[in-house]
C-alpha cells in the first residue's frame, strides 16, 4: 500500500520502516555503546563466590558525624534532604540503652540480607538479590507499590515522591520508584573494592569487604570481635553487621 | 414481596440520567486526584517513608473485600439453596464485580508508577502475595462473569450451581490472598498473624452484606421495585451474625498480641494512648461499627429502617477499623533496636505523622464512584434486580 505525499512522490510502507528503523538505530547506537563501555569496565560477571558486605563498629563511631552520610548523598547524588517525604539511604541512628543509658552511635542502611523480604513481596521482581550478595531494585519494573517498603525490618528503603533532577549517569533514579543503599554497586562494578561511607569514615568504623573470602579484612575482623546483626530473631542472614550494640 | 406504587419508566429513566451523572462527576473528581499524583508524585499525598500506604488503601482494601463478601448473597442461593435468596443474587454478582473493578482501580492509579500497570501483568515473582493476587483477581473477574452468564441464560441455568460453587471457593481464597498482604509482613507489630487471613474473610462477609443491603435498597427505591421484608429481616439476622463474628476475630488478634510481651507497646498505642487511632477504633469499629448495629438487628422486630441503619454503621465501623489497621498498623515505629532508645533523622523510634491530602481522598472516592457507575448501568441495561428477568 502506498499513498502520495505532499511533494507528489510516493510514501512506500517499505520506505517508511527502514526510515524508522534508521532513526531508531541511530538513537540507540550511543546507549548500547555505553553498555560495551560498562561492561569492559566490569570485567567478570556478578559470581555468588563473593558476598559483599559492611562491619560496622558502634564503638568506634562518633556520636553526632554524619560523614558517611553526606558521602552516599554525594556518590549517588541524593539530595540530603530529612522531610518525611526525603530519600535517605544511610542513616546515623543515636541509641541510648534503657537499663544502662549506655549510648551508642551507628549508621543503618540496607542491610543487603541473604534472604531479602523485600524481594519475597515484590510483585514484578523489580526488587532482586544480585549473586554477590547486593540488594538492588530494577528501576525499569519497580511500579512504585511500595510493599517492599512495608516488608523492609529496618526501615532501610524509600520512595521518591516527587520529579528529580540532576542525577548521576552511574546511579539511575526515577519519581515513583522505591530506592535504597545498593552498596556502590556501580564501584563495585567498576572493580573498586569500597563503598562511599566507608571511604569517608574518619574513625575507620564501617569496614567492606568480601564475607566469604576468609582472607578479607572483614572476614579477619568477624573472626576477633563478636558482631550481631539487626533483628537477629528473622534470620534474615545480614550482609551488614554490627559491633558494640 | 411487597407491591410498591409503580414508577412510570420514563421517571426511573431519567433518575437513571441523574444518578449516573452525579457518579460520573465523584469518578472525575478521583481521576483528577490521581492525575495530580501522577503529576507531581506522591508529594501531593499525605504519605511518606513512615506512611507508605494511605488513605486510598483504606478504600481499595475495603472495596476489594466487600467484592469478595457482597457474592455471600448469591452463594447462601446457589451453594446452599436458601430460595429466599436466589432472587438476589444476580445483582450480588453484578456488586463484586463492580466493588473489585473500583478497589483495584484505586490501587493502579495510587502506584508509584501507574503507567507500568502492564510490568505488573508481564512480570511475575511468585513468592510475592501481590503476584498471586493479580491472578486471584482476575479469577474472580472470570468465575463471577461465567457464574452471572449460568444465571442469566436460561439454556445455562443448570450450570449455576457448579459455577456458584467455584466463585464461592474462589472468593475465600481471594480475602484469604488480601488478608495474607498483611500477613505475610514478618517485622511489622501491626501485621505478622495467621488470625488476619480468617478474620479479613469474616470482615469480608459483614461488610458486603452491610453494602448489598443499601445498595438493594436505594436501587429498589430507584426504580420502584417491590420489597421482601421477609428477606430483609433474615439478611439483617445473618449482617448481625458477620459483625459479630468478625468483631470475635479482632479480640482474638488484639488478645494474642496482648499475650506477646514485644507486642504490647504497640498494643498500648493501638487500643489506649495513641491519639487518633484508640478513638477510631473504640468508637468508630467496636462502637458505632459493631455494638450499635448488632443492637439493631438482634432486637425484636427490626424494621428495614434499623436494618438500613445497621448496614451504613458497618460501613463506617469498616472504615475506621482500616484506617486504624493500616494507617495506625504503620505509624507504630519498627521495632530494630530491642531495648534501646533511638533517634535519627529518618524519625526511628517515633510515632509518625499522617495526614490525608485531597487528591488522594478524592481518589478513594472515585473508586467507590467507579464501583457505583458500574452498578449502575448494570442494573439499567440488563435484569440485575430481583424482580426483574424470571
Amino acid at each position: 500500500m502506498s499513498a502520495p505525499n505532499a511533494n507528489g512522490t510516493t510514501l512506500t510502507r517499505r520506505g517508511l520502516l527502514a526510515g524508522a528503523a534508521a532513526l531508531a538505530g541511530a538513537a540507540l547506537a550511543p546507549g548500547v555503546h555505553l553498555i560495551e563501555i560498562a561492561r569492559a569496565k566490569t570485567g567478570e560477571p556478578v559470581s555468588s563466590k563473593v558476598r559483599w558486605g559492611l562491619l560496622i563498629d558502634a564503638n568506634r563511631c562518633v556520636e553526632g558525624c554524619q560523614k558517611c552520610v553526606s558521602a552516599c548523598n554525594e556518590e549517588n547524588g541524593l539530595e540530603g534532604g530529612t522531610r518525611p517525604v526525603d530519600v535517605q539511604w544511610i542513616r546515623k541512628v543515636e541509641l541510648k540503652e534503657v537499663r544502662t543509658g549506655r549510648k551508642a552511635s551507628a549508621p543503618v542502611m540496607c542491610q543487603h540480607c541473604a534472604k531479602p523480604p523485600c524481594v519475597d513481596v515484590c510483585p514484578t521482581g523489580a526488587s532482586f538479590k544480585r549473586a554477590d550478595g547486593i540488594v538492588l531494585v530494577d528501576r525499569h519494573t519497580c511500579i512504585g507499590c511500595r510493599y517492599c517498603m512495608m516488608a523492609c525490618p529496618y526501615k532501610a528503603r524509600s520512595f521518591v515522591h516527587e520529579p528529580l533532577t540532576q542525577q548521576k549517569p552511574e546511579v539511575p533514579r526515577g519519581k515513583g520508584c522505591v530506592e535504597s543503599c545498593t552498596l556502590c554497586v556501580h564501584r563495585i562494578d567498576r572493580g573498586e573494592r569500597n563503598t562511599a561511607c566507608a571511604e569517608a569514615c574518619p574513625t575507620k568504623a564501617i569496614v567492606f569487604g568480601d564475607l566469604n573470602d576468609p582472607e578479607s579484612a572483614i572476614s579477619g575482623r568477624l573472626r576477633e570481635v563478636q558482631a550481631t546483626q539487626l533483628r537477629a530473631d528473622l534470620r534474615l542472614d545480614l550482609g551488614v553487621r554490627y559491633v558494640g550494640l | 414481596m411487597v407491591a410498591v406504587p409503580t414508577i412510570p419508566a420514563p421517571v426511573v429513566e431519567r433518575r437513571f440520567w441523574w444518578l449516573l451523572a452525579a457518579g460520573v462527576v465523584v469518578l472525575a473528581a478521583g481521576l483528577a486526584g490521581a492525575w495530580v499524583m501522577e503529576h507531581e508524585g506522591h508529594i501531593a499525598t499525605g504519605m511518606n517513608n513512615e506512611i507508605v500506604w494511605g488513605t486510598p488503601h483504606v478504600f481499595a482494601i475495603f472495596l476489594i473485600v466487600a467484592a469478595s463478601g457482597v457474592l455471600n448473597v448469591a452463594s447462601v442461593g446457589t451453594v446452599f439453596g436458601r430460595t429466599e435468596y436466589k432472587p438476589y443474587a444476580r445483582l450480588s454478582g453484578l456488586l463484586c464485580v463492580a466493588l473489585l473493578a473500583g478497589g483495584l482501580m484505586v490501587l493502579m492509579l495510587d502506584l508509584g508508577r501507574p503507567e507500568r500497570v502492564i510490568v505488573a501483568a508481564t512480570h511475575y515473582n511468585f513468592t510475592s502475595v501481590f503476584a498471586w493476587n493479580v491472578f486471584l483477581y482476575t479469577g474472580m473477574f472470570a468465575f463471577t462473569a461465567l457464574y452471572l452468564w449460568m444465571m442469566m441464560e436460561r439454556r445455562m441455568n443448570r450450570y449455576a450451581k457448579p459455577a456458584g460453587i467455584a466463585a464461592f471457593v474462589w472468593r475465600f481464597v481471594l480475602t484469604t490472598g488480601t488478608g495474607t498482604i498483611f500477613a505475610f509482613l514478618v517485622a511489622r507489630q501491626a501485621y505478622a498473624s495467621a488470625v488476619l487471613p480468617p478474620l479479613f474473610i469474616t470482615m469480608s462477609l459483614a461488610w458486603g452484606t452491610a453494602v448489598f443491603m443499601l445498595v438493594e435498597a436505594g436501587f429498589a427505591r430507584w426504580r420502584g421495585a417491590p420489597r421482601a421484608p421477609e428477606f430483609q429481616r433474615r439478611i439483617a439476622r445473618l449482617l448481625g451474625i458477620f459483625v459479630a463474628l468478625a468483631l470475635y476475630l479482632v479480640a482474638v488478634y488484639h488478645l494474642t498480641n496482648l499475650y506477646f510481651a514485644k507486642q504490647t507497646a504497640f498494643e498500648r498505642f493501638i487500643l489506649l494512648d495513641g491519639g487518633v487511632y484508640p478513638w477510631l477504633f473504640w468508637a468508630g469499629y467496636v462502637l458505632v461499627g459493631s455494638v450499635v448495629p448488632l443492637a439493631l438487628v438482634w432486637r425484636a422486630g427490626v424494621t428495614e429502617r434499623g436494618a438500613l441503619a445497621a448496614a451504613a454503621l458497618v460501613t463506617v465501623g469498616a472504615f475506621a477499623l482500616l484506617y486504624v489497621f493500616i494507617i495506625g498498623g504503620q505509624a507504630f515505629p519498627l521495632d530494630i533496636f530491642p531495648g534501646y532508645e533511638v533517634t535519627s533523622s529518618f524519625r526511628d523510634g517515633q510515632i509518625a505523622a499522617y495526614a490525608p491530602s485531597l487528591p488522594e481522598v478524592l481518589l478513594g472516592f472515585g473508586g467507590v464512584a467507579a464501583a457505583f457507575v458500574i452498578a449502575l448501568v448494570g442494573v439499567q441495561v440488563l435484569d440485575f434486580m430481583p424482580d426483574e428477568g424470571r
